[in-house]
């Protein structure tokens, strides 16, 4: 393929036409534009001028330059230019691709794998076998040597790992290698330690080429709760330059929806791998942040997750008695306070109040009992997971709480009194504790020698006493009893808050305690030391991009592993549940360095890059068109016809293209203008609509029918309408319409469901439909006649009620005229509405019965009334009603009942309550 | 360009003739309604004998009262009025004021280069100069006037059939030539006379109109209907420029160099026919079919009024 820079052609001999380009110039450089004949009078004044130029005939320079171009690029076009032709990789023998495959590959994945599709794609052309390794999931046995054509439908399936190859396995591996072979290594560019040892064995079965992405790797360090303030640090592999990062603080909003809850920009130094900077967060928010990463990054490594080293919990303090003025050392709550105010959120209230706040831990010191409702909530409270450790004192001991039957808010019961030893009054010693058994929640806490213990409350010994307790004092006596109810515990501590009755409270114990219950949260990691021995199960962990998946499938990791363990297939990074507490381990520890690793001299370093090839023939085409078409406007304006009489049409033509360009935002606009101006024309006054059918002819009667309603209505009644309108279901508003006239017409098309959905809610909103089959009822009600079909079809999807033929007592006949009948140009007695409440009954005297509720949606009738109503113009009437007086006296019923028909649908029931006038009248004594 | 939209068809015979003759009669009341009936200067009205609404402001024939006067010898016993006698002793005749009209024949140019419009929205100036003819005849003949149409060939007469005459005339009017000369045929002593063309053409016959009419005492009014597009001249590029009738043909390679040049001519020829007017005690003015009909006949009706 002939190439020119990054462009090459697939039939480059074609180019040489371009050489005929200069003959093309010559000759259209002598043609002149052709002359417009022109009629114009004014020609007389112009005989005998002769032209002062006679050069100006041959076509610009400009012009020419523009049509050489469009013929350049249709040349250009046909011989097939490629942007970036792929060049084939040489070589021969099977082919071994190494990737590295670590968190750190990550954030270029796609582009590796871009890489290795072309690596392998190559390879098959030359038809080599091809293995693809990965180093932080190394192959079992030999090198899965295959097709190339294999490996291309599996590079899909290839992910990263979140951790960094095991170096130990890695040499094993490399070492064992056998056959010859040319090697690929994708690396992500930072040091291991086996990476020497595995470029020394790959070397020894043939020549290797590494492939590495200049993008800097980043990662990010656990963040570490300081004086209030949250520290991270970004690293980076390679000191290139100032730069910044952006690190944002993710987690669960209020509503339950991760985003990020606050950003911070980290600043490297020109020669720094390190950035710190520091996050004040109030503790709310602090508590809700589930992990930190770098913005854009998406790596594992520049993801660190927040374990309940970053937490605050929120804890309730509550005293069974008040304080005793002015002995603030002997409050029961103080030494709690003293402990809990570094570490965790106090909160002050009632109990009710409380609850509603969802606290960590509620802490009773001395509380002997609580209210019914306030043990119920209490009690739910503690099922979904809360902490209620309780302190005794003399209140508890002194009342009957947990005596005979366990207390639900009790781990034990307690013996009547309690004890107490070592006194003046009492014999023997003061009793010390108990080195804390393996299965305490306080294991491995050293057991200070002063702390001695004066008076506690006594559990009974009941079976399962020995369960329950989780420190004890020497002499076996339980000192810190729990429960387990639902998720939540209860925990006694047999001894009071303060430090009348043990020393406890003195002690650093008591901090720890209170730690290692969760009540309180510990600031620095947990050492080896204090997670021994315990196992904990991964709740989430970390894919090589950043993103958390579940990870209950895992097995659980020693508390050992934890702490000191590498990651690996057997220790993901991710959060890890434990008894109390949540773990987080993350890809980037705390003394996590990025170190860029220097391949040796002789190795060949080749970047990510892959151009894909892109075919440039249908582009340059495409321009040679627009330059043609800019071509056909210069000649028009240089031979003067974009001006004169006709140019004004070339003109429009143009802006015309131009304007297509926005077509569909005016239409937008059309339409929201098309609602507007419906609602100012709607408004002003009472105007009544007509659902248009699509039936002209219907149409304009119904028109028709309504503008004589409306005089009518003008003419006798306060009502004054404007005139009517014709109403689209489909795209009209409805809510400006009090009454809607439907004639039905087996020619209307159902309205869409929108439609249905606006008219429903019209319905139910308070406007009234008037249904007309205009078939005089002679089928009956809704059937026999192709109207009332159609009715039944279009009125199925409305929330019509149950109907009944209009009663004799209906609100409808008396509402301005007193009707008995409903004509119009039919006179047929049958016309539905609303059927009447059940329970309407008829009142001894009165005239009717007491309807006053429910103004009927609907109307259905079959009387023509809106032919009855139509006038034209000039206000005569349209069409012929009956015969003779009998028919004018039809009409005016008609008209009357339209009357009527406004009334009702404008002031609903008012005139229902003309029942009530004789007993008014009677109440006023006339 | 424009020619069939403005030309009669010849298809048609006389039925369109009289319609389109009714259209632009109705046309020109429409644009005469707005001005009260014009009287036209007749400074010299000894020569004519036909009664008219010029008062002399002295005794003769007409329709007005002038005055009683006693009997005097020579008086013809039926010329006494006897009801004022009746009233006196003596015998009165009544004398009524002399009245007498003027005669204002008009030219319409309908040659080719009339029917030229620059645009196809545009009237053709043909129709202007129509249009602005009979607005003139309706508002003379409102005023009693005399009105004739130098080339129906009568002498001018009064009245609306006159009218009814003229606009058939106008409308039926065949183009001839490619442009209009001035026709002075049937023109009165001490009359007037209003032409209305491009003068495009050879401005020759044009003078020796004018002299004619000033050898008769005859003066009047020129108005020059032009299109716009030929006061600017808008073309450009290679042109062969034709006249209406095809007569006469102009070939420019750059029709832009020579707007300049056309507009000179343009100028000098307003100049010049400016120049004859004032000579001849005519008065000249150039009207445009793109704008108001109304200016134009307001300044015909200017140039024509009877100053007094």
């Amino acid at each position: 393929m002939f190439t020119l820079g990054p462009i090459g052609f697939t039939a480059p001999l074609l180019l040489l036409v371009l050489l005929a380009l200069p003959v093309l110039w010559l000759v259209l450089r002598a043609v002149p534009p052709a002359p417009i004949l022109r009629r114009f009078p004014g020609v007389a004044l112009l005989l005998g001028l002769s032209d002062d130029e006679t050069t100006t005939d041959r076509t610009p320079w400009w012009l020419l330059v523009l049509r050489m171009l469009a013929v350049a690029l249709v040349i250009a076009g046909f011989a097939g230019p490629v942007l970036n032709p792929q060049s084939e990789r040489a070589g021969s023998g099977p082919l071994l691709i190494v990737m590295d495959a670590t968190w750190a590959d990550a954030r270029d994945w796609q582009n590796r794998i871009d890489r290795v599709e072309t690596l392998v794609s190559d390879a098959g052309r030359a038809g080599r076998t091809v293995a693809i390794v990965r180093l932080t999931d190394l192959p079992q046995g030999d090198l899965p040597f295959q097709a190339a054509a294999d490996w291309a439908a599996r590079l899909g399936g290839l992910t990263p790992n979140p951790w960094t190859p095991d170096a130990g396995k890695v040499t094993d591996w490399a070492t064992q290698l056998t056959g010859q072979f040319e090697s690929f290594w994708l690396s992500d560019g930072l040091f291991h330690a086996a990476r020497t040892t595995v470029l020394a064995a790959l070397e020894s079965h043939g020549p290797v080429t590494v492939f590495e992405s200049p993008r800097p790797v980043l990662a990010l360090r656990p963040a570490v709760l300081e004086d209030g303030v949250v520290k991270l640090t970004a690293l980076r592999a390679r000191a290139t330059g100032e730069s910044v990062v952006a690190i944002a603080a993710r987690g669960l909003d209020p509503a339950g929806t991760e985003r990020v809850l606050a950003s911070i920009e980290a600043r490297f130094a020109a020669q720094a791998t390190e950035a710190q900077v520091a996050l004040s967060l109030p503790a709310e928010l602090r508590n809700r942040v589930t992990r930190f990463e770098i913005t854009g990054a998406r790596s594992a490594g520049a993801v660190t997750l927040t374990d309940d080293g970053l937490k605050r919990r929120e804890v309730a303090l509550i005293a069974g008695r008040d304080d005793r003025e002015g002995l603030e050392l002997l409050s029961p709550l103080h030494y709690l306070k003293q402990a809990l105010v570094p570490t965790a959120d106090l909160i002050d209230g009632t109990l009710e109040d409380i609850l509603l706040a969802n606290p960590d831990a509620i802490i009773f010191a001395d509380v002997a009992r609580v209210s019914g409702p306030e043990q119920d909530a209490l009690l739910e409270w503690i099922e979904n997971g809360g902490l209620l450790l309780r302190f005794a004192g003399p209140g508890l001991a002194g009342s009957d709480v947990s005596r005979s039957t366990l207390d639900p808010l009790m781990p034990v019961r307690l013996r009547e009194g309690g004890r107490s030893v070592g006194g003046a009054m009492s014999w023997g010693e003061p009793k010390t504790l108990r080195p804390f058994a393996g299965d305490s929640p306080f294991y491995g806490l050293p057991v200070p020698e002063e702390v001695n213990v004066l008076a506690q409350v006594m559990a009974q010994p009941d079976p399962d006493l020995a369960e329950k307790v989780i420190a004890a004092l020497t002499d076996g006596t339980p000192l810190v009893t729990r429960k387990r109810i639902g998720q939540g515990q209860v925990i006694l501590v047999h001894v009071t808050a303060n430090a009348e009755w043990s020393s406890l409270p003195l002690s650093g114990l008591f901090v720890q305690m209170l730690e290692r219950l969760a009540i309180s949260t510990r600031s620095t990691q947990p050492g080896i030391d204090e997670l021994g021995g315990t196992t904990w199960a991964p709740r989430n962990v970390l894919n090589a991009f950043g993103g958390l998946a579940d990870g209950s499938d895992l097995p659980g990791v020693t508390g050992e592993m934890l702490v000191a363990g590498a990651l690996g297939p057997a220790l993901q990074p991710g959060i890890y549940d434990g008894e109390d507490r949540q773990i987080a381990v993350n890809v980037a520890r705390a003394d996590t360095v990025l170190v860029p690793y220097a391949w040796p001299a002789r190795i060949t370093i080749q970047g990510l890059g892959v151009s894909a090839e892109t075919v440039l023939k249908g582009f340059a085409l495409m321009v040679a068109l627009a330059l043609l078409a800019a071509d056909i406007v210069a000649s028009l304006f240089l031979s003067g016809r974009l001006r004169g009489p006709r140019g004004g049409l070339l003109t429009a033509l143009v802006v015309g293209f131009a304007a297509l360009a926005l077509p569909a935002d005016t239409r937008a606009q059309g339409t929201a203008q098309d609602a507007d101006a419906l609602a100012l024309l709607a408004t002003p006054k009472v105007v009544l609509g007509h659902v248009v059918t699509g039936d002209p002819a219907l149409d304009a009667m119904a028109q028709a029918g309504l503008s004589g309603l409306s005089d009518t209505l003008f003419r006798r009644t306060s009502i004054e309408p404007a005139e009517p309108m014709a109403v689209n279901l489909e795209t009209d508003e409805l809510a400006f319409f009090p009454f809607l006239y439907w004639p039905v017409s087996t020619r209307q098309p159902m309205p869409s469901v929108e439609a249905y959905t606006r008219l429903n809610r019209y319905l139910r909103s308070g406007g009234m439909i008037l249904f007309d089959t205009r078939d005089a009822h002679i089928g009956g009600f809704g059937s026999g006649t192709p109207e009332g079909n159609k009715l039944q079809q279009l009125a199925r999807p409305l929330n019509i009620p149950p109907l009944e033929p209009i009663p004799s007592d209906h609100v409808l006949t008396r509402t301005f005229y007193l009707l008995q009948d409903f004509p119009g140009r039919y006179a047929s007695r049958d016309v539905w509405v609303e059927a009447s409440a059940r329970d309407a009954e008829q009142i001894e005297g009165m005239p009717f019965r007491n309807l006053n509720d429910g103004v009927t949606p609907v109307v259905i009738g079959g009387n023509d009334w809106a032919a009855a109503w139509a006038v034209d113009a000039r206000g005569a009437a349209l069409y012929p009603v009956g015969r003779g007086y009998a028919g004018e006296r039809q009409r005016e019923i008609a008209s009357r009942f339209g009357v009527n028909l406004l009334m009702y649908v404008l002031t609903g029931n008012y005139k229902s309550d003309q029942v009530h006038v004789p007993a008014l009248l009677d109440r006023l004594g006339q | 360009m424009s020619k069939a939209n403005t030309l009669p068809d010849p298809q048609n015979g006389q039925q369109p003739g009289q319609r389109s003759g009714q259209r632009l009669r109705s046309r020109s009341e429409t644009l005469a309604s707005t001005m009260p009936p014009l009287l036209a200067d007749a400074s010299h009205l000894a020569a004519t004998v036909v009664l008219g609404a010029h008062g002399r402001r002295r005794s003769g024939m007409g329709d007005e009262f002038w005055q009683y006067r006693p009997m005097a010898v020579g008086d013809e016993a039926r010329m006494i009025d006897w009801r004022r006698s009746a009233r006196s002793d003596g015998q009165f005749i009544k004398e009524k004021e002399w009245q007498a009209a003027q005669s204002v024949l008009i030219w319409v140019d309908g040659s080719q280069s009339m029917t030229f419009s620059g645009d196809p929205d545009r009237v053709t100036k043909s129709d202007r100069a129509r249009l602005l003819a009979l607005a003139m005849s309706v508002l003379l003949v409102r005023g009693g006037e005399r009105v004739g149409l130098s080339s129906i060939g009568q002498l001018p007469r009064s009245g609306p059939v006159q009218l009814v005459r003229i606009a058939e005339a106008l409308t039926s009017e065949q183009t001839t030539g490619d442009y209009g000369v001035p026709e002075t045929k049937g023109l009165p002593f001490r009359s007037r006379a209003i032409f209305v063309s491009d003068f495009m053409g050879d401005l020759a016959p044009v003078e020796a109109a004018l002299a004619k009419a000033a050898d008769r005492g005859v003066r009047g009014a020129m108005l020059q209907v032009l299109d716009p597009t030929e006061e600017s001249f808008p073309f450009d590029g290679r042109t062969i420029f034709e006249s209406m009738g095809g007569s006469l043909r102009h070939e420019t390679l750059k029709a832009g160099d020579l707007r300049g040049r056309y507009l000179e001519r343009l100028a000098a020829r307003k100049d010049r026919l400016a120049h004859l007017a004032r000579q001849t005690g005519w008065q000249f003015h150039t009207h445009h079919s793109d704008t108001s009909a109304q200016a134009a006949l307001l300044w015909l009706y200017r140039a024509t009024e009877r100053v007094s």
